[in-house]
């Protein structure tokens, strides 16, 4: 099979460092947002990027 | 009538509507094994996202996550990020996985390994773990399903006989109607899930402290330190977080998200789906956040897994508790539908067939599956009835096991060199492993998921095995197949 290329996979490694890699920054309940402690306001923000970051990658993926 | 009564007729209303879509969506098809297991290959966008929520968001996704938040709290965000991140690899797997599967008209995941490696001893032996591991998903499902009834029902049903009823009725929807039957209940399951997450996530913390921000304050003065991780646990810490999301997101290796794939019209078609699904992670949060409330709504609950229905009852009217429990009860049955269904299929296509009647016809796995589906659904009952592991232990469980199937999945289709014997030796291995750490009560062990250590000596051996005893130049076809076709 057709390995996807390097670029996409950049793309697909960035939710990996926000939302795994980088636990102990985030981890906390300060400062809130919206209401929210500081880990789950991260978290939804993130899940929110990653489809924008994955419909980049699709993009790349189709034109090659 | 009782309150107990009216939400239990809701509930059983629910239910009855759902097993009707279920029903009434294999007429007029003529149901061999090809349409029965992957829908004929011609489901599009939207109900291949809706199969594939509804099997990836389970009963789990309410009772499970609101009931961890509860006892263990912070280490329950694990949740929400591996089940993003899982869908970034799917995006990846999903188009040469469905390729490969239009190419060599594969069902099953043992299909895959089979064709792959040529090997029908792998594929038997990936067919068999891969029965085990959706038993123990399967057990999830129906020991929800009695929860929900129980608790909603306001203890007047017992816990035993609502398992029966509605595991009954999930077999009976398999047997006639198959994977496409499934999709049209999970459209009104993922109608009804979405609308409970938000009533639930937003009305409770309304009704009981005015709203979300001032609840989660309440909750960090009663209880500081919950919402982070370790929470209440002491080895559930960040080392734990970083492993088991890794492991977990290995979601392509369960059977049910190789059927899920070969339902689909096209490759674009799976990877769209991968794209679009974390948005299910709003409600999920929603979910999350009722579990918080429950926290000082319902204090004082041995099993968490209790939490979101009891603070449910303390809040709502009973026939609200019936929307819940009603769209809770078919969140359940559907990934045991699929889950049935995939276990059945691998247990008849890649276990009976070998060993007992290699000359088989498709129709005639059609009526194997069948039988096994009574047989793998009264397993999962009897163990539902007989065990006490809370929802997200055996989740665990199961995850750990079947992300075993990584190295195989992923180097089979983007490697030449990896071996069927490399595959086999690593899988035993890793399975070993993790099997020790777990039943010695190992897990998670010096901090890190029991699962991913095992992956990891899994790994090590189908490399070291691969690269010892390569492929001789006659045993190259399934490899150069790939190369060709790639």
């Amino acid at each position: 099979m057709r390995k996807p290329s390097i670029v996409s996979l950049v793309l697909a490694f960035i939710p990996f460092c926000g939302l795994c890699f980088s636990v102990p920054i985030w981890d906390r309940l300060n400062p809130h947002v919206l209401g929210l402690p500081f880990n789950m306001f991260w978290i939804l923000a993130w899940v929110s990027a990653t489809p924008v970051l994955m419909s980049i990658a699709f993009r790349i993926e189709k034109r090659r | 009538m009782s309150p107990g009564a009216l939400a239990l007729s809701i509930i059983f209303g629910i239910v009855f509507v759902g097993s009707c879509a279920g029903f009434l969506a294999a007429k007029k098809r003529q149901l061999n094994l090809e349409e029965w297991a992957v829908a004929g290959r011609g489901l599009g966008v939207i109900l291949v996202w809706i199969l594939m929520a509804g099997e990836t968001f389970t009963a789990f996704s309410v009772l499970g996550i609101s009931g961890w938040i509860y006892s263990k709290g912070g280490p329950t965000l694990y949740v929400l990020v591996y089940l993003t991140l899982g869908q970034i690899l799917c995006f990846f797997i999903g188009p040469p996985l469905w390729e490969f599967g239009r190419r060599h008209g594969t069902q099953t995941m043992a299909d895959f390994f089979g064709r792959r490696y040529g090997s029908t001893f792998l594929a038997g032996f990936v067919a068999l773990a891969g029965v085990v591991f959706l038993v123990v998903y399967l057990q999830l499902q129906v020991t929800s399903l009695g929860i929900i009834v129980n608790v909603a029902s306001f203890e007047s049903v017992g816990r035993t006989p609502a398992m029966f009823v509605a595991t009954v009725v999930v077999a009976a929807f398999v047997l006639v109607s198959g994977v496409r039957g499934i999709v049209w209940v999970s459209v009104l399951k993922d109608f009804l899930l979405v609308f409970v997450a938000f009533l639930v996530g937003t009305w409770i913390p309304y009704a009981h402290f005015g709203g979300i921000g001032a609840m989660f304050a309440a909750v960090e003065q009663a209880k500081p330190g919950h919402l982070t991780m370790p929470g209440a646990t002491t080895n559930y810490g960040h080392s734990w977080f970083i492993s088991t999301v890794l492991m977990n997101c290995l979601m392509f290796t369960w059977p049910h998200f190789f059927g899920g794939v070969f339902t689909a019209k096209s490759g674009e078609i799976v990877r769209k789906n991968t794209i679009l699904m974390p948005l299910y992670m709003l409600p999920l949060a929603l979910i999350i956040f009722a579990g918080c409330a429950a926290i000082l709504v319902a204090p004082g609950l041995k099993n968490g897994d209790l939490a979101l229905l009891t603070a449910v009852r303390k809040t709502f009217p009973p026939w609200i508790l019936g929307v819940i429990g009603g769209a809770g009860a078919l969140t359940a049955m559907v990934p045991a539908a699929v889950q049935i269904l995939t276990a059945s299929t691998l247990l008849a296509k890649n276990v009976y067939r070998p060993l007992f009647s290699p000359a088989m016809s498709e129709d005639d796995i059609g009526r194997v599956a069948r039988v096994a589906v009574v047989v793998i659904t009264a397993v999962a009952l009897y163990l539902s009835v007989h065990s006490s592991t809370t929802l997200v232990g055996l989740l665990l469980l199961a995850y750990s096991g079947v992300g075993q199937f990584a190295p195989g999945i992923v180097l089979g289709l983007f490697s030449t060199r990896v071996t069927a014997r490399g595959i086999l030796c690593g899988l035993v291995t890793g399975l070993s492993v993790t099997g020790v750490l777990v039943f010695t009560h190992n897990d998670p062990v010096s901090g890190i998921n029991a699962g991913l250590v095992g992956l990891l000596a899994n790994i090590a051996v189908v490399v070291g095995v691969s690269l010892v005893f390569p492929l001789r130049p006659e045993n190259s076809m399934a490899s150069s197949a790939e190369q060709t076709g790639g």
